[in-house]
C-alpha cells in the first residue's frame, strides 16, 4: 500500500504540451503511471508520447470517464483557472508544478479545494511517488534516475524542498530503507496540503512505519505537525532534517522557497526544533544521520 | 567562439541543402543550426548548449551530421 | 516587497482612506516650506523601510518653521537598523482621543486572510494579545466569496467597540480589506488609526508588503508610486554583486542561476536548489568555512547562465575557489552545470582545476558530467559522499 497514488491512479496533465510538461509526461509514463489525456487549449487532436490533447478537461472526462487526478504544469497567470477547471470537472487529487503564483490565488484554489472536497498538492512542488508504483510529477526526474534514488518500502517522506526529497530518498536507498510514499508538498507560504494534513493518510497507511521530513525556517507548518502528533497520539516515529540554519541571523531576508523566510520568533529553525523535539521528533543535523536515528526509532516501537 | 565541449560536423554532401538547413535549424532547442541561402550554418556561440538529444541526427540523413564530444578526445 | 510610508499613504488616498495634510521633503527648505503650508504644529518622520525609527530617533515633532528645519537636518543622517533615510514625511499633528490597530494578513495554516483588530492601538500588538486578549480579534475571511463590510464590523464588534466608533471605523476596516485582495499584498497594516479629539477617524501610520510574485500584475500602480524595477524591497537593499547575479539570471529564461545574496567570505559557492542551498550553505559554516555568497542554480539552466554566475563569484575581491554542490539532480543536469563551471573559469583566466575545490552535483547525466570533469582535473564526488562531507572537502582545501 501506499498513499495518495498507486499503479491504479489515472490521471491527466494540464498544460501537457509545454516543455517541462512534455519532459514529465515522459517521466511518468517510463516510471508506469497511468496518464489517460492531456489538455492544452487549442492543441485538441495532437499527441503527447501517444497521451492524447484536449481542449478542455471536460473533454478528456467525456472520453476517458472520470479521472482521479491532474498534473498542472501551465504558466503561473493562468493556473488558478486550470485548477478552478480540474476542480469543477470532478477532479479529486491535484499537483500543482508551477511556481511563483502570487497567495491570494493559491488560497482561492485551496478555498474552492475544501469546498469540493478535494486536495491540492503544491504548488510549487515536484509531485510524489509511490515507488515501485507509479508518480505524479517531476519527482525524481527521467525514470532510470528515478529508480536509483528511490525503492519500494515503509518511510513515509515529506518534503518542502522538491530536490531534498530526492536526496532523502536517495539516502534512505543507500541505507536499506525503502519508502512508502514520498510527497513534494511545496515551498509557498500557502500551500494546499501540509504536513500535518498529510499525517492521517500516513497513520492509515499499514504500509508505513515511520515518517522522514525535510524542513525550513518560515512559517507555521512544523508546530502544526508538532500539534497534530500530540493531539493524536501518533504511532509513527518521525525523523527531522532541518535546513537555512544561518538564516536565524537574518530577519526578512528571503533565501529558497518563496515562503522560505523568517518574519517573527516562531518561524526561526530554532524554534521550530525547540517545538519539533518537544513533540517526540528527532531532528537530524545532517541528512545522512537520519537512516540510523530512524532505525534507532523504529526499534524502540 | 568555438566550442569548448562540444563541436558539429555536417557533411559537404547535405551542407548546402536548403531543405535539410531548415529542419535542423527547426529541431534544435538551442540554436546551433542557421539556415542560411547557402545552406546550414553552425552558430559558433551556442555549440557548448548542445543538450545532446540527438533530434539534429535523426533530422538529416544518417551519418551526415556528427556530435563531437571534446572533453573525451 | 515593503512601501515606504509614504508610498503606503499614496495607497490609501487612492482609495480615499481618510489622512491628515502632508508632504514627502528633502532639504531643510522645502520642510520649512511646507511647515507654511501646514500651518501649524508638525511631526518629521524618517522614512525608512525597518521598523525601530522611534527608537532611533528619527521622528520628531516641531512647533516652528525654523525647528522643523532643524529637525530636518538632525533626522536625515540617521541610520536605522543599517538604513539610510530615502526622505522624511512631513504631516501636521493632530491632538489624539484613542488608536487603534488594524492590520491583514495571510494565515498559512488557515489558509486564508486573518484580519487582526485591537482598540488598543499604537503599541505592540503581540504584548496586547498577550496582556489584553479581549481588545485583539483575528478574523478569517475568504478569499473567494464576495467580501462584504458585515466581516469588518464583526471585527471590530468583537473588541468590544460600539456606537458611532463602530460605524465610521468599518468602512475604513472594510475598504483596508478590500486594497489587501486587490494588489496581492502580503500585509496591509493601520497602526494606529486614530480618532482625532475633533471625533474624525484618520490614519496616522500605514505598512504595506506587496507579494514580489505580483508585481508584475501591478505595474502601473508601482509606476505611479515611483517604485523601480530595481527595488527588491527586502531587508536591506541589494548590494551591486547581487544586482549583477540578478541580471546573470536574466540572460536567458532557462532555468535558474541567480538569487545571489552576498556575503563577506572567501569561498564562492555555487550551489542549488531551493533546500539544497540553505542546505550547502549551513554545511559549509558548520565546517568552519566562510562563504562569499549564497546562490541558487536550478531547473536545468544553460550553459551560459552557470558560467556567467561563475565567473561573477570569482570576480568577487577575495573569492579564490568555489565548491560547486547540489542535492542529487533530476531534471538540472549535471554536464550543463559541469560544462557552465569549467567555462566560467577557463574564461575568468583561471585553472579549474585549482579552482573548483569540489564538484559534488549527483543525478541526471553524471556520467557525462564527471567525464568532463576528469579532463579537466577537477576533483569531483558521487552521491556516495554526503553534501554535508562534500562541504567539508572544500573547506578543507581554503585552510
Amino acid at each position: 500500500m501506499s498513499i495518495l497514488i498507486s499503479k491504479d491512479t489515472r490521471f491527466i496533465i494540464q498544460g501537457i504540451t509545454g516543455r517541462e510538461a512534455v519532459n514529465l509526461t515522459r517521466e511518468n509514463l517510463d516510471y508506469g503511471s497511468q496518464i489517460v489525456g492531456g489538455v492544452t487549449p487549442g492543441r485538441a487532436g495532437r499527441d503527447v508520447y501517444g497521451v492524447p490533447v484536449y481542449d478542455c478537461v471536460r473533454d478528456v472526462v467525456a472520453a476517458h470517464g472520470q479521472v482521479e487526478g491532474s498534473v498542472v504544469s501551465v504558466p503561473p497567470r493562468f493556473t488558478k483557472d486550470a485548477v478552478f477547471e480540474a476542480l469543477e470537472n470532478g477532479i479529486k487529487l491535484i499537483v500543482v508544478v508551477t511556481e511563483n503564483i502570487p497567495r491570494r490565488e493559491v488560497a482561492q484554489m485551496v478555498e474552492l479545494a475544501g469546498l469540493r472536497g478535494a486536495r491540492i498538492i503544491g504548488p510549487n512542488c515536484l509531485g510524489m511517488i509511490s515507488p515501485g508504483e507509479a508518480k505524479m510529477g517531476g519527482v525524481g526526474g527521467p525514470a532510470a534516475n528515478t529508480e536509483q534514488a528511490y525503492t519500494k518500502g515503509n518511510i513515509g517522506v515529506m518534503s518542502r524542498s522538491g530536490g531534498m526529497t530526492t536526496e532523502i530518498a536517495s539516502t534512505l536507498t543507500a541505507a536499506g530503507l525503502g519508502q512508502s510514499t514520498c510527497v513534494s508538498i511545496g515551498g509557498d507560504a500557502i500551500i494546499g496540503t501540509s504536513y500535518a494534513e498529510l499525517m492521517p493518510l500516513y497513520e492509515a497507511d499499514p504500509e508505513t512505519h515511520a515518517i522522514a521530513i525535510y524542513s525550513e525556517p518560515g512559517g507555521r507548518m512544523e508546530a502544526e505537525l508538532a500539534e497534530w502528533i500530540q493531539a493524536n497520539n501518533s504511532r509513527l516515529p518521525i525523523v527531522a532534517f532541518m535546513a537555512g540554519r544561518f538564516m536565524d541571523e537574518m530577519k526578512g531576508m528571503r533565501f529558497g522557497h518563496a515562503g522560505t523566510i523568517v518574519e517573527g520568533k516562531e518561524d526561526t529553525t530554532a524554534e521550530k526544533i525547540k517545538r519539533m523535539e518537544a513533540a517526540g521528533i528527532s531532528v537530524a543535523e545532517r541528512i545522512e544521520e537520519i537512516p540510523a536515528l530512524l532505525r534507532a526509532r523504529l526499534q524502540e516501537a | 567562439m568555438a566550442g569548448v565541449f562540444i563541436d558539429v560536423k555536417v557533411s559537404a554532401e547535405i551542407a548546402g541543402d536548403a531543405d535539410i538547413a531548415r529542419k535542423l535549424e527547426e529541431v534544435c532547442p538551442v540554436g546551433i543550426f542557421a539556415a542560411k541561402e547557402a545552406g546550414v550554418e553552425i552558430v559558433d556561440d551556442n555549440l557548448d548548449e548542445c543538450t545532446l538529444c540527438d533530434l539534429c541526427l535523426e533530422a538529416a540523413p544518417k551519418g551526415s551530421v556528427e556530435i563531437v564530444k571534446l572533453y573525451e578526445a | 516587497m515593503r512601501f515606504y510610508e509614504y508610498e503606503a499613504k499614496a495607497l490609501f488616498r487612492k482609495h480615499r482612506l481618510p489622512l491628515g495634510g502632508g508632504e514627502v521633503v528633502n532639504s531643510a527648505e522645502a520642510a520649512r516650506a511646507a511647515f507654511e503650508k501646514i500651518g501649524g504644529p508638525v511631526v518629521l518622520k524618517s522614512q525608512v523601510l525597518s521598523g525601530g525609527r522611534m527608537k532611533a530617533g528619527a521622528v520628531k515633532f516641531a512647533d516652528t518653521a525654523d525647528e522643523a528645519a532643524a529637525h530636518f537636518d538632525a533626522i536625515l543622517p540617521i541610520v536605522v537598523k543599517g538604513e539610510k533615510a530615502r526622505s522624511i514625511l512631513m504631516e501636521e499633528k493632530s491632538p489624539v482621543d484613542q488608536e487603534y490597530f488594524v492590520a491583514i494578513t495571510w494565515d498559512g495554516r488557515a489558509k486564508q486572510p486573518v484580519l487582526v483588530f485591537s482598540d488598543m492601538g499604537g503599541i505592540d500588538i503581540e504584548e496586547v494579545a498577550e496582556k489584553h486578549p479581549d481588545h485583539v480579534s483575528k478574523t478569517h475571511f475568504s478569499s473567494i466569496l464576495p467580501l462584504t463590510p458585515r466581516i469588518a464590523k464583526e471585527a471590530i464588534g468583537a473588541t468590544g467597540v460600539q456606537g458611532s466608533a463602530l460605524n465610521r471605523l468599518t468602512p475604513i476596516v472594510f475598504e483596508l480589506m478590500n486594497i489587501f485582495l486587490e494588489y496581492d499584498l502580503t500585509l496591509a497594516e493601520i497602526n494606529p488609526l486614530a480618532r482625532l479629539e475633533s471625533g474624525q477617524f484618520i490614519v496616522l501610520d500605514g505598512h504595506i508588503d506587496m507579494e514580489a510574485e505580483a508585481r508584475g500584475e501591478h505595474k502601473a500602480l508601482l509606476e505611479e508610486l515611483g517604485i523601480g524595477e530595481d527595488e527588491t524591497r527586502q531587508a536591506r537593499p541589494p548590494t551591486e554583486f547581487e544586482l549583477a547575479g540578478a541580471r546573470v539570471n536574466a540572460v536567458d529564461h532557462r532555468g535558474v542561476a541567480g538569487n545571489v545574496v552576498e556575503f563577506d567570505g572567501n569561498l564562492g559557492l555555487v550551489i542549488g536548489a531551493g533546500g539544497g542551498s540553505l542546505t550547502l550553505f549551513d554545511a559549509v559554516r558548520k565546517h568552519g568555512g566562510k562563504p562569499a555568497n549564497y546562490c541558487e542554480i536550478g531547473g536545468n539552466p544553460s550553459v551560459g547562465k552557470a558560467k556567467e554566475l561563475t565567473k561573477l563569484i570569482l570576480s568577487k575581491p577575495g573569492v579564490e575557489k568555489i565548491a560547486v554542490m547540489m542535492n542529487v539532480v533530476s531534471n538540472t543536469r549535471v554536464d550543463i552545470v559541469a560544462r557552465g563551471v569549467v567555462k566560467g573559469c577557463l574564461e575568468a583566466g583561471k585553472d579549474p582545476a585549482e579552482t573548483i575545490a569540489i564538484f559534488r552535483i549527483p543525478g541526471a547525466w553524471e556520467e557525462e558530467g564527471f567525464k568532463i570533469l576528469e579532463k579537466y582535473g577537477v576533483e569531483y564526488c558521487d552521491r556516495s559522499v554526503s553534501m554535508y562531507d562534500a562541504a567539508g572537502r572544500a573547506v578543507a582545501k581554503m585552510a
